[in-house]
C-alpha cells in the first residue's frame, strides 16, 4: 500500500464575509495516497477550489486537521511539495511565454541550462512550440491556460494540484491534453488532485472521484474508478466507463437535491 | 502616413492653443502697459496716433507685462548670440539649475522608492510613517528652503547640494505615494502564484511587485521631475545665488527687468517640458520592452 500523502480529517472552513459567514467546507475526511489521481467534482460553489487551496496552504482551515506528507500544509509549501494550476491562467503580462514558464524555475534557483530544456519540453507537451517569444495577450485564452499548465509541470513536482485546468479549452485540445496528462501521470507516478466539471474527464483520468455537494461544501460520495494506467481515448465508449460515469452523475444529482 | 496624422493629431491642437495664448498675451500686454504709456506720453507732452501708441506699449524697456516678441528677442539674444558657458547665457543658467534638479530628482526618486518598499513590507511603517510624509508636504517649501540653505551653509555645505536637497524634498513624495500604490497593484492571483512557489519576499518584490509598479513609477516620476525643477529654482532664491534660473528671476525682479524675468520663466518651462518628455519617452520604451500592446 503506497503512503498517504494528503490527509484531511474533519476539515472545516468558514469564510467570514460582510454578509455573514460562508460555510465553504464541512467535515471533509479524505486520504489521498501516493500516485493516486483524485478528481473533485461538484456543482459551482461547492468548495472544490477552497479544498485545493487548503491543501496548497493558500487558505487556512478553521477546524480539523490537514497533513501533507506528514507535514503541515505550510511546511509542505515551503518544501515546494506541489505544483498548482489555477482556474485562471495567471500569466505575468510583462513576461513572454517562455519567461512565464521560467518564473517558478528562477524562483527555485534552477540553473539556466535545465531551465531552457524544461521550457522547451513542457511547451512542446502542451503544443505551444513556436510561441516562446509571444506575450500572453498575443495568445488565445485556451493557449494561455496551456502555458500555465506547462509552467506548473516545468517544476516537476511530485504532487500536482489542478483547478479546472482544461475548462477553457476546446474538445479536441482537451482530449489531447487529457491523454498527455494521463501518460505523464502513468510515467512519473505523480499524485494528482484535479478539479473538473466534466464527468467524462473525471472518469477518464481518475483513480478515485470525489463527488461534492454545496452549502455547506462537503463530500457526498467517493467513487472508485480503477481503469488501469493504460487508457486509450476510446475507453470512453466501454461499458465499465459508462457505468462509472452513470454512478458519478447519480451522485451529483443526489448531492444537489439535498438542499432544494 | 504617420507625418500627416502627426500634423493633424498632435501639432494642430498644440499650435491652436499656442496661437490663442499669444493672442491673449498681446491683449494683456497692451492693456497692462497702456496706463503707464498714457501717463508717460502726457508728461512728455507727446501725442501719438492709435497705431503709434500701440507700438509704444509693445516696446517699453521695462514693461509691466512684456510682449511675446520682446521675450522671444531676449531669449534669442541670451541663448544664441552668447557663448553657452558665459554668465549672460540662459543656457548656462538653465544648466546650473538642471544639474541641481537632476541630482535632487535622482535622490528623491531613490528615497521615494525605498520608503515605498518599506511601507509595503512593514505594516508598522505603513501606519506610523505615511502621516509624517504627508505632513512634510504641507509645510510650504518657501518657508523651508531658506532654513535648509542657511543651515547647510553654516556647516559648510554650499553649491549644488543644498539646492538638490530641496528638489529631493519635493520629489520623493509623489514617487513614494505612487510606488506604494504600484507595489500593491499585483492582483491576489499573482501573489498566490508566488506563494505556491514559496517565493521569498525579495523574490516577490523583484519579480512581481516592481515590474507591476512600472506604470505607476513613470507616472509619479513625471510629477517628481517637475517638482524637482521647482525645488531647484526655489533653492536659488534665498541665497541670492549668482547662477541658475532662480538667480535670473531674482535679479530680474530686483532691477525690474520684466523681460529678463519672463525670458527666465520661459527657459524654465522649456527645461521642464524637456525633462517631462524625457521621462515620458523612457516610460514608453520600458513599456514596449515589457510587452505592452502597441496601439
Ligand atoms: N475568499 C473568500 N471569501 C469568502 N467566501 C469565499 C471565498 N472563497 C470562496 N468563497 C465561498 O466559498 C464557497 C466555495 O467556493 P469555491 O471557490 O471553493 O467553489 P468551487 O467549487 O471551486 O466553484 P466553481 O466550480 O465555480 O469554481 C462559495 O460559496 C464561495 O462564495
Ligand atoms: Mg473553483
Amino acid at each position: 500500500m503506497p503512503e498517504t500523502v494528503i490527509s484531511a480529517q474533519n476539515l472545516d472552513l468558514t469564510f467570514e464575509t460582510n454578509d455573514g459567514p460562508v460555510h465553504a467546507l464541512k467535515n471533509i475526511d479524505l486520504d489521498i495516497r501516493e500516485g493516486e489521481f483524485v478528481s473533485l467534482i461538484g456543482p459551482s460553489g461547492c468548495g472544490k477550489t477552497t479544498l485545493l487551496r487548503v491543501i496548497a496552504d493558500l487558505e487556512k482551515p478553521t477546524g480539523g486537521r490537514m497533513t501533507i506528507n506528514g507535514m503541515t500544509p505550510e511546511q509542505a509549501r515551503l518544501a515546494r511539495a506541489y505544483g498548482y494550476v489555477f482556474q485562471q491562467a495567471a500569466l505575468l503580462p510583462w513576461r513572454t511565454i517562455e519567461d512565464n514558464v521560467a518564473l517558478p524555475l528562477e524562483v527555485m534557483g534552477v540553473d539556466k541550462a535545465t531551465r531552457t530544456q524544461r521550457i522547451r519540453s513542457n511547451l512542446d507537451l502542451v503544443n505551444l512550440s513556436g510561441f516562446e517569444k509571444k506575450f500572453p495577450w498575443q495568445l488565445s485564452g485556451g493557449m494561455q491556460q496551456r502555458a500555465s499548465i506547462a509552467r506548473a509541470l516545468a517544476v516537476e513536482p511530485q504532487m500536482l494540484l489542478m483547478d479546472e485546468p482544461f475548462g477553457a479549452l476546446d474538445e479536441i485540445v482537451r482530449d489531447h491534453l487529457n491523454e498527455q496528462l494521463l501518460k505523464l501521470w502513468a510515467k512519473t507516478k505523480k499524485t494528482v488532485v484535479f478539479v473538473t466539471h466534466s464527468i467524462p474527464e473525471a472518469v477518464f483520468l481518475s483513480t478515485r472521484i470525489v463527488v461534492m455537494s454545496p452549502r455547506p461544501g462537503r463530500i457526498h460520495e467517493i467513487i472508485d474508478c480503477d481503469l488501469g494506467y493504460d487508457r486509450p481515448l476510446d475507453i470512453r465508449e466501454t461499458p465499465e466507463f459508462l457505468k462509472i460515469a452513470h454512478q458519478v452523475r447519480e451522485g451529483l444529482k443526489a448531492g444537489h437535491s439535498y438542499d432544494e | 502616413m504617420m507625418g500627416a496624422s502627426f500634423v493633424k493629431d498632435r501639432l494642430f491642437p498644440v499650435m491652436t492653443i499656442l496661437l490663442a495664448i499669444l493672442a491673449i498675451w498681446y491683449v494683456a500686454a497692451y492693456s497692462m502697459n497702456a496706463p503707464f504709456q498714457r501717463d508717460f506720453d502726457r508728461r512728455a507732452g507727446e501725442t501719438r496716433t492709435g497705431t503709434e501708441f500701440f507700438m509704444a506699449t509693445m516696446s517699453q524697456p521695462k514693461p509691466t507685462m512684456p510682449a511675446p516678441h520682446q521675450v522671444a528677442e531676449n531669449l534669442w539674444k541670451n541663448t544664441l548670440t552668447v557663448k553657452p558657458w558665459s554668465k549672460r547665457s540662459l543656457v548656462y543658467h538653465s544648466w546650473v539649475t538642471l544639474s541641481a534638479t537632476l541630482l535632487g530628482f535622482a535622490m528623491g526618486t531613490a528615497l521615494g522608492v525605498v520608503i515605498a518598499i518599506g511601507i509595503v513590507h512593514v505594516p508598522a511603517l505603513d501606519r506610523s510613517f505615511l502621516p509624517w510624509i504627508i505632513a512634510s508636504q504641507t509645510i510650504p517649501i518657501l518657508a523651508v528652503a531658506p532654513m535648509i540653505i542657511v543651515l547647510l551653509s553654516a556647516i559648510g555645505v554650499t553649491g549644488l547640494l543644498p539646492k538638490a536637497l530641496i528638489s529631493t524634498y519635493l520629489s520623493f513624495f509623489p514617487v513614494a505615494v505612487g510606488m506604494v500604490k504600484g507595489l500593491r497593484s499585483p492582483d491576489v492571483l499573482h501573489l498566490d502564484l508566488m506563494r505556491t512557489y514559496s517565493a521569498s519576499r525579495a523574490q516577490t518584490l523583484w519579480k512581481l511587485r516592481l515590474p507591476a509598479s512600472m506604470p505607476f513609477f513613470f507616472a509619479s516620476m513625471k510629477v517628481a521631475i517637475a517638482a524637482s525643477l521647482i525645488g531647484a529654482i526655489v533653492g536659488e532664491l534665498p541665497t541670492g545665488a549668482v547662477a541658475g534660473i532662480g538667480s535670473k528671476l531674482l535679479a530680474g525682479s530686483y532691477y525690474s527687468q520684466t523681460v529678463d524675468i519672463f525670458a527666465a520663466l520661459i527657459a524654465g518651462s522649456i527645461v521642464a517640458i524637456l525633462l517631462v518628455s524625457l521621462v515620458d519617452l523612457v516610460g514608453r520604451l520600458v513599456n514596449a520592452r515589457m510587452g505592452a500592446k502597441t496601439p
